[in-house]
């Protein structure tokens, strides 16, 4: 089988690998190049766990195929704290204490700075829509929704969360 | 053997799925096709991506009509407020497949293609009079969105054709679209009844043209031209609501599946028919 050589920049680092075209970018990212944030829970787009950034979209890595990336940007979980200082969102869910096993944590923390990245006030009702498509089966939600309210009203500098 | 290519332009893809020597997949937004994949459903030998070429992604708008490139993901036609403001129904339903994540991906042509019979962008596209452009060795038609699905996972596409845009048509005044779907749950789930309606009304608020398709109730999305009927020349006051009830009740030929009874969505059908008429209705008499 022939491989295929992929170009792309992930984490602001330009990436090249090759790779099988059956492999979707979930297997490149975690068993390839070792970045091992993004989960694998249904690898049916149903679970979140897998969430990457892909041009600015959020997406399951588990649903894309690694030839796909090619000239793309990728943003991983990896990404996301600057060295040692903690993003604010993973700051909050650990003050939250939102997460238990903390393996959709990876996932839900992309998906939630994608959306404080396109609304920086967002209602509890689109939080909860918005990760609707990231399944936790141990802290019931209400604890990472709280996380991310308080994310964006510290972002904002307000006291306020949005009802 | 799998092996993947992304060809640059529409003439080349053609080419290449023409002379594919065993099974080739047209890989457009992925989020069914990756799925099948993994199942192993579909056991293809070859996957053509479409998205590098030029004009698969993205919404032109041309004297009032609307072209949106097959492969155009959820998420970017939600964004487009010239659309939304014109088919505020077929961008509701595209927005309701799957997740956030899933909308950063899937497209119409996969949602179309796929041939589930409760695709929710499928009735919306087909209330809408809505066409696609397909393409292939034998040249390029333009053919209505309904011509499309033939059976669950069944398409009339031909070995090699595959769907290059959608067409939205000029819209008169006081127009506007609506589409429902009713599954037990808000989010993450697959349609139980899906309906899109579409009209158009007289300065007086009667319906002068009306669409009504139903989802999930029939092997494809089914038009229902006695529930339209229903609707013109009318109104929307409780007996032509009633009207419209009924005959989207007749329509239906649902399968009884863990979703819902055949008579649970025959019923389900009817109330969907009419609430998402209220919204077109609705809608309808505040556009100009």
């Amino acid at each position: 089988m022939s491989k295929h050589h992929v170009s792309t920049t992930i984490n602001g680092e330009p990436t090249e690998f090759l790779c099988e075209p059956q492999l979707t970018l979930l297997d490149v990212l975690r068993d390839e190049l070792h970045l091992t944030g993004s989960k694998e829970g249904c690898s049916s787009g149903d679970c979140g766990a897998c969430s990457v950034m892909v041009d600015g979209r959020l997406v399951c890595s588990c649903l894309m195929l690694a030839v796909e990336a090619e000239g793309h940007t990728i943003e991983t979980i990896e990404g996301m704290a600057r060295g040692h200082d903690l993003h604010p969102l993973q700051r909050k869910f650990l003050e939250h204490a939102a997460l238990q096993c903390g393996f959709c944590t990876p996932g839900l923390l992309v998906a939630a700075k994608a959306l404080l990245d396109r609304n920086p006030n967002p209602t509890e009702t689109e939080t909860r829509y918005w990760l609707a498509g990231n399944l936790c089966r141990c802290t019931g939600y209400d604890k990472v929704i709280r996380a991310v309210l308080d994310t964006a009203a510290e972002l904002r500098g307000s006291d306020t969360v949005s009802e | 053997m799998l092996d993947y290519t992304a060809p640059s332009t529409v003439e080349e893809a053609i080419r290449i799925l023409a002379e594919a020597p065993g099974t080739a997949k047209v890989l457009s937004g992925g989020t069914d096709l990756l799925v099948q994949l993994r199942s192993g459903r579909t056991k293809p030998d070859l996957i053509v991506d479409i998205k590098k070429i030029p004009g698969m992604s993205g919404i032109r708008e041309r004297d009032g009509a609307f072209v949106i490139g097959a492969a155009t993901p959820g998420a970017v036609i939600g964004e487009c407020e010239a659309l939304k403001r014109v088919w505020p129904g077929v961008v509701e339903a595209a927005n309701l497949i799957g997740s956030t994540q899933v909308q950063g991906r899937a497209s119409l042509a996969g949602n179309l293609c796929n041939a589930s019979p409760a695709a929710d962008s499928v009735p919306a596209l087909i209330a809408a009079r809505a066409t696609c452009v397909v393409v292939g060795a034998n040249g390029r038609r333009e053919v209505p969105v309904e011509s499309i699905p033939t059976g669950p996972g069944r398409t009339s596409l031909k070995p090699g054709e595959f769907i290059v845009e959608f067409h939205l048509p000029k819209r008169p005044a006081r127009s506007a679209d609506a589409y429902l779907r009713f599954i037990p749950r808000t989010e993450m789930d697959i349609a139980v009844v899906g309906a899109g309606v579409s009209v158009t009304l007289d300065p007086g608020g009667a319906c002068t043209d009306a669409r009504v398709v139903l989802g999930a109730v029939a092997p494809t999305a089914i038009l229902v031209p006695d529930a339209a009927a229903a609707l013109i020349g009318h109104t929307l006051d409780e007996t032509v609501l009633a009207a419209l009830d009924q005959a989207a009740r007749r329509a239906c030929k649902p399968i009884d599946d863990k979703r819902g009874t055949i008579e649970y969505r025959t019923k389900v059908a009817g109330v969907m028919a009419r609430r998402a008429a209220v919204i077109a209705h609705e809608r309808a008499g505040v556009r100009r």
